[in-house]
């Protein structure tokens, strides 16, 4: 047991023993370290004006990530470096090319949001200074996703994401001094799980392994797991909730494994999103691009699936294609282990099948069935970073002109994910037809009740699943006409 | 020496910021270094729309752990009121009764504001709720007014309607908009000895904050000082907004006599603020067989909120935006200015114009689609005159119209024509997806069209070491504007813009200032600045005529240098040189708009001192089975006059289109059946990403366009009309979901045009159309 964190900011050294273990980044930041370039702007990590990046050990490299600090607890820097504004000037004071590029493009107005965008472009400078080549467009996007400017319209930062690799300025004075942090960071690398308590006695755990993680839960079955903190981290920042003890996931070696076997891929349930997103995009591409648009770079670089299915949103993004390809769960309490369909962990609103002390260990998933196709339609007021009114999978096998299998999850249209049972019944076994599936629409109507809300209406949402099913026939039919105002986007998966 | 200064008037600088911007270095008011004893306050509010309070019980919330320090209204020494245009309707705190969810019922102050936030949720209010009108349907039918209606006239409008080969009427529903400003509200203030009291604040009209803490302590405006260095964006909804929060916290300081800072959560700060007015427009329009308007009758009912805030001013330019840039022979139009228990709508950049626009280019549109034309084609037949065909509803004449030549170029050089033939193919083509292409005008008038409000003052000191010291009434919210009016005093003295310092907006520095608004600021605020420099510069061409017994046409400013006769002498020289001989080397600068007046009674006059104008030709796809779409291109051609600054310029042009089209697609604020915002976050409110910006975006300046009224170096307004020629978006979706009926059915998109408005459209244009 290791009873404090120790993290670089950037270069120095810090330790931290006795603190609110659910204190944001960004609070430490501002307050307690006086650093207030980085900004709140939401605190819900929708706005990105408070972006830092966290480098974390590869091997004998240094991956760097860009975050929401406003969500990002203080204690899951342990082992990492914590890069913001105010470190990336050289040692002169020389502003990073990141910066130069920004200031000569006019990209900023107000300038609030601006290290946010500053940091985010500086994660995308460190993972493609190799390249060297400018980015393209579609890269920008997506990098840029979880950045909201009010005041440029966008433009000028493009612009400056475009030129800021200059390689005739050399390396930046983070590659120069690479040795020396991959050397700080090793030396700060454990294996014991850190266990602290705040000033006001409220506990936190970090364990190594998911059997020190099974046993900690045992002994706190009431405890609060937190993977990448994008949902839990609002009840602190909104709800102001006080959450005791509180066990963190992310120094979890196994349950960040992912394993593939010929026809199986098993995804550890504290796998971020970010690692997921290629391979996904390989088997099922329609998939990879539900989750290239689920929240954004700095969300999906800490979002785990496991958190966002065991937190059981109704409209969580990755549960419709999950369960139409057939996803299964192993749950585990103690050294009991059990596995059950994903779509039967899903009882009801809020409520799903998990034991008291039972966590999420493992998601796993069949490879695409030789001639299946896994469609996938999300469905949002904003294209980029918006929550699903609807979300659509279509896992289709047609054979000989005939449904040989189907499986179709929606979210958004009920209080769960949940699968269209009287639409697959009109499909199955029967000839592939327009005619048919205009029978599978009608069926819709009998497998759901949805509700209106903010996102969308009852009315809107039963047409529009209806509507969705009939594009994947289409699709299937690839009858060479477009179907989708976005492509799929190749460049980002390549 | 080079023969120009770096940094004068129309070289594209950056923004003076940019630099401690992109390194976290500008301090924003949350990240002054907080002085000692700072307390943290927190605003508690009312849940209910409209209700009696029965019972407002704070013995928890003063229990609290850390918390020092609870006010309501029963603390207020002066006035409760901060309505800024003197309604008296608007209380810092409510007091008998509350009127929408989220008026501020009390505060709270503590050491930290984790403590004072968690303070407030412990109050107990009895409420007895009232009736309330929750949107304009109910208010119309209620018809309660926050401001008197107001009228415009021009001719017989009902008699040419009637006598008109055709005419239509119909209806469109406009959406308000979240200012959603990066920076929420802030406000900190900082008790000094005897009555004294600095507030720093994040506001665009420091005089008015002045104002308002001075009447609600029941002080003289004497001892309130309001700084403001920067705002993180406000786009109007830091012109009145930012209020409520610094008048807490100066009467949190005022008593506890310790200074105070108050920042609300997003969440609370986007319930508590007013937002863009949503509207609803009834028009009726006759015609001739060529689509040439005869006569325009429009009732336009706005959504007030609860108290009239800048109401009045906004209603009544959009009734002066009601022609967009169409000559009306005849109008008839009535503004209903109406309440509901909403939280106060405000300023808006357009403030009112956006919207009146969207009916204008829907009338257009209508007629189009009556006489099976291009709109383009009506929008042109339609265009103002320059010598007879030129008076607005308001009686005003337009002298300065290029509307038809900034619309020939542009349709020209997006090659509108080629472009519809082509979108018609594909449409053909592709049964699915289809797409649409709109070019829509822009003319907006400038100056405020309250008359008092034109008009700025300024302060500039030069130093013995020639280092120069500017300061005015306007605020920099990221328009660039101090970087406007330091390079117009830059070019007043020949020198280079870095010996000019820009400091903070100081109410004790330039008195009286009006808000940084009606897109005025650099007209207004640079004519002053400059004012001041001439009495400084006219001083020291006193001095060097004097003291070297020459004519003063001998004087002359170059680059860095002065030229005395057959010397030259650097600035910093003759600078010094004026101080030892006693010359003053401070002045002040004062300026009013001339040529402006408007009579309300009569509804004649000149409101605006000239017009900016601008044209877009948006095209659009949308996927007619889920209503989504994408912006395919945009071309723009605007007017600027001569830029002070064309980096900016087009800075502004990106940045205010952008947001518009943000209002007219996917930023929809969403009000529960209890009267609650339901869009509080940007979650669920969700304006333009990265990936909105159309990929393929062509801005250009309308060259050779100088500003034909005596302005700042013959430049034009350029803060508000860009976000207009966004309306060219909602029509090229509209042209869009037009395709699916033959173009014969008026879609009458309503925005914002989400993808399920969007679906709903096509359904409804493919049933009256009588397609499958």
């Amino acid at each position: 047991m290791r009873h404090s964190i120790k993290f670089l900011l950037g270069d120095e050294p810090r330790e931290l023993s006795s603190f609110d273990p659910t204190m944001t980044v960004l609070d430490y930041l501002r307050i307690e370290e006086r650093r207030t370039g980085t900004k709140e702007g939401c605190a819900e990590g929708d706005c990105g004006a408070c972006t830092i990046v966290v480098g974390s050990l590869e091997g004998e490299k240094i991956r760097y990530q860009a975050v929401n600090s406003c969500l990002q607890f203080l204690p899951t820097l342990d082992g990492r470096q914590l890069i913001s504004v105010e470190d990336l000037p050289d040692s002169s004071g020389a502003l990073h090319p990141v910066q130069t590029a920004m200031i000569r493009e006019n990209a900023s107005q107000c300038g609030f949001c601006t290290p946010g965008f500053v940091m985010s472009l500086f994660a995308l400078y460190r993972e493609g200074a190799a390249a060297g080549d400018p980015p393209e467009l579609e890269t920008i996007n997506d990098v840029l996703a979880g950045n909201l400017c009010r005041c440029t319209g966008y433009g000028p930062i493009i612009e400056a994401a475009r030129s800021m690799h200059q390689p005739a300025a050399g390396p930046d004075h983070f590659e120069q001094n690479s040795a020396a942090t991959v050397a700080a960071l090793r030396a700060i690398q454990d294996s014991q799980t850190i266990h602290l308590t705040g000033p006001d006695g409220r506990q936190s755990f970090a364990p190594t392994t998911t059997d020190a993680l099974a046993e900690i839960l045992a002994e706190h079955p009431g405890a609060t797991l937190v993977a990448g903190a994008t949902d839990v981290g609002l009840w602190v920042t909104k709800a102001q909730r006080r959450l005791d003890p509180v066990i963190f996931l992310d120094r979890l070696g196994e349950m960040k494994q992912v394993n593939e076997t010929a026809t199986t891929i098993e995804i550890g349930a504290a796998v971020t999103y970010t690692d997921v997103e290629r391979m996904m995009a390989d088997h099922y591409p329609d998939f990879g691009e539900i989750i290239r648009r689920l929240g954004s770079p700095p969300v999906r670089n800490v979002g785990t699936i496991g958190g966002n299915i065991a937190n059981g949103s109704p409209i969580g993004d990755s549960m419709p294609p999950l369960i139409a390809a057939g996803a299964t769960l192993v749950l585990r309490r103690g050294g009991e282990r059990r596995q059950l369909p994903l779509e039967d962990f899903f009882i009801d609103y809020n409520k799903q099948d998990l034991k008291s002390g039972e966590f999420v260990e493992t998601i796993t998933l069949p490879k695409p069935a030789p001639g299946s196709r896994l469609f996938c339609y999300k469905i949002s007021k904003r294209f980029d970073q918006d929550i699903s009114a609807i979300l659509g999978a279509f896992n289709l096998t047609i054979r000989d002109g005939k449904v040989a299998s189907v499986r179709i999850a929606y979210g958004g249209m009920a209080a769960t994910p949940r699968r269209a049972s009287g639409a697959e019944a009109a499909l199955q076994g029967k000839a592939w037809t327009r005619k048919t599936v205009d029978r599978a629409v009608v069926a819709l109507a009998s497998d759901f009740r949805p509700l209106d809300d903010l996102r969308a209406s009852a009315a809107y949402r039963m047409q529009v699943a209806g509507n969705l099913l009939v594009k994947a026939y289409l699709e299937a039919q690839g009858a060479g006409v477009e179907t989708r105002i976005i492509p799929y986007r190749e460049a980002a998966h390549a | 020496m080079p023969d120009q200064i770096k940094g004068g008037v129309h070289q594209a600088v950056v923004h003076d910021s940019a630099a401690v911007h992109v390194s976290g270095q500008a301090v924003f008011v949350d990240d002054m270094a907080e002085p000692r004893d700072l307390l943290h306050a927190y605003i508690g509010v009312s849940e209910r729309p409209h209700a009696k309070i029965r019972q407002l019980d704070l013995a928890a919330v003063g229990a609290a752990e850390g918390v020092c320090c609870v006010v309501s209204a029963g603390d207020i020494a002066g006035q409760n009121d901060i309505s800024p245009t003197h309604t008296m309707d608007e209380p810092v705190f409510a007091e008998a009764a509350t009127e929408f969810i989220g008026q501020p019922l009390f505060a709270v102050a503590a050491q930290t504001r984790d403590q004072a936030r968690r303070a407030v949720r412990l109050a107990a209010v009895e409420y007895s709720d009232l009736p309330a009108v929750l949107d304009l349907e109910a208010a119309l039918a209620d018809e309660t007014l926050v401001v008197p209606a107001m009228e415009l006239k021009r001719g017989d409008a009902d008699a040419e309607i009637a006598a008109a080969a055709h005419s239509l009427k119909g209806k469109i529903r406009i959406g308000g908009q979240e200012h959603f400003y990066l920076e929420g509200q802030v406000s900190m203030a900082v008790p000094g000895e005897g009555d004294e009291m600095t507030l720093y604040c994040s506001t665009q009209h420091p005089t008015e904050i002045q104002q308002s803490v001075a009447r609600v302590l029941g002080l003289a405006a004497n001892a309130v000082n309001v700084r403001t260095r920067r705002l993180g964006g406000a786009f109007g909804g830091k012109e009145t907004q930012a209020a409520m929060f610094a008048t807490v916290a100066a009467l949190i300081a005022r008593k506890t006599g310790r200074p105070v800072k108050i920042r609300p959560d997003r969440d609370d700060d986007m319930v508590m603020t007013g937002k863009r007015h949503d509207f609803m427009a009834e028009y009726e329009v006759g015609f001739d067989d060529d689509g040439h308007i005869l006569g325009v009758r429009y009732r336009l009912a706005s959504n007030c909120g609860y108290s009239a805030d800048l109401s009045e001013a906004i209603n009544r330019r959009a009734l002066f935006h009601l022609d967009n840039c169409y000559y009306l022979p005849s109008a008839a139009m009535k503004g209903l200015p109406l309440k509901t228990n909403r939280p106060s709508n405000t300023a808006f950049r357009g403030f009112g114009g956006p919207q009146a626009m969207l009916v204008a280019e829907r009338v257009i549109d209508e007629i189009a689609f009556a006489l099976g034309q291009d709109p383009l084609e009506i929008r042109r037949r339609n265009f103002y005159g320059s010598s007879e065909r030129n008076i607005t509803p308001y009686h005003q004449t337009i002298e300065d119209n290029v509307i038809p030549e900034i619309v020939s170029e542009l349709a020209e050089s997006a090659d509108y024509v080629g472009r519809r033939a082509e979108i018609a193919r594909y449409n053909s083509d592709s049964p699915w997806l289809k797409k649409g292409i709109a070019l829509t005008p822009v003319k907006f008038g400038i100056a405020f069209t309250t008359k008092y409000l034109n008009q700025a003052g300024a302060l500039v000191h030069v130093y013995t070491d020639g280092s120069i010291h500017l300061n005015h009434g306007g605020t920099e919210m990221g328009q660039g504007l101090m970087t406007k009016v330091a390079q117009v005093v830059a070019e007043e003295f020949q020198v280079d813009l870095d010996h000019v310092k820009i400091t903070a907006t100081s109410t004790d520095k330039v008195p009286n200032t009006s808000a940084t608004a009606a897109s005025s600021s650099s007209d207004l605020n640079g004519m002053a600045a400059r004012q001041a420099a001439q009495t400084i510069k006219a001083r020291l061409i006193d001095f060097a005529a004097k003291q070297y017994e020459l004519p003063p046409d001998q004087i002359e400013f170059l680059p860095n240098r002065v030229r005395v006769g057959n010397q030259e002498f650097p600035f910093p020289d003759l600078v010094h040189q004026a101080y030892m001989a006693r010359v003053s080397l401070s002045a002040t600068g004062f300026y009013k708009t001339p040529k402006i007046h408007f009579d309300r009674q009569t509804g004649r006059g000149r409101p605006f001192y000239y017009f900016a104008y601008g044209a877009a030709v948006s095209e659009a796809t949308i996927d007619t089975l889920t209503g989504e779409y994408r912006i395919d291109r945009v071309d723009i051609l605007h007017d600027v006059g001569r830029s002070l600054n064309p980096a900016i310029d087009l800075g502004q042009i990106e940045g205010g289109f952008i947001q518009g089209v943000g209002w007219l697609t996917s930023e929809e604020l969403v009000w529960g059946e209890a009267g609650e915002l339901l869009t509080h976050a940007p979650s669920t409110y969700k304006i333009p990403v990265c990936s909105d910006r159309p990929r393929d975006f062509r801005m250009k300046l309308l060259e050779g366009a100088a500003n034909r009224e005596n302005t700042i170096y013959a430049s034009k307004a350029v803060g508000e009309p860009p976000l207009m020629l966004a309306i060219s978006v909602l029509h090229a979706l509209s042209d869009a979901v037009a395709s699916v009926g033959g173009h014969r059915v008026c879609p009458r998109l309503d925005p914002p045009a989400t993808p399920e408005c969007i679906l709903a459209a096509v359904e409804r244009v493919r049933s009256a159309a009588g397609h499958d």
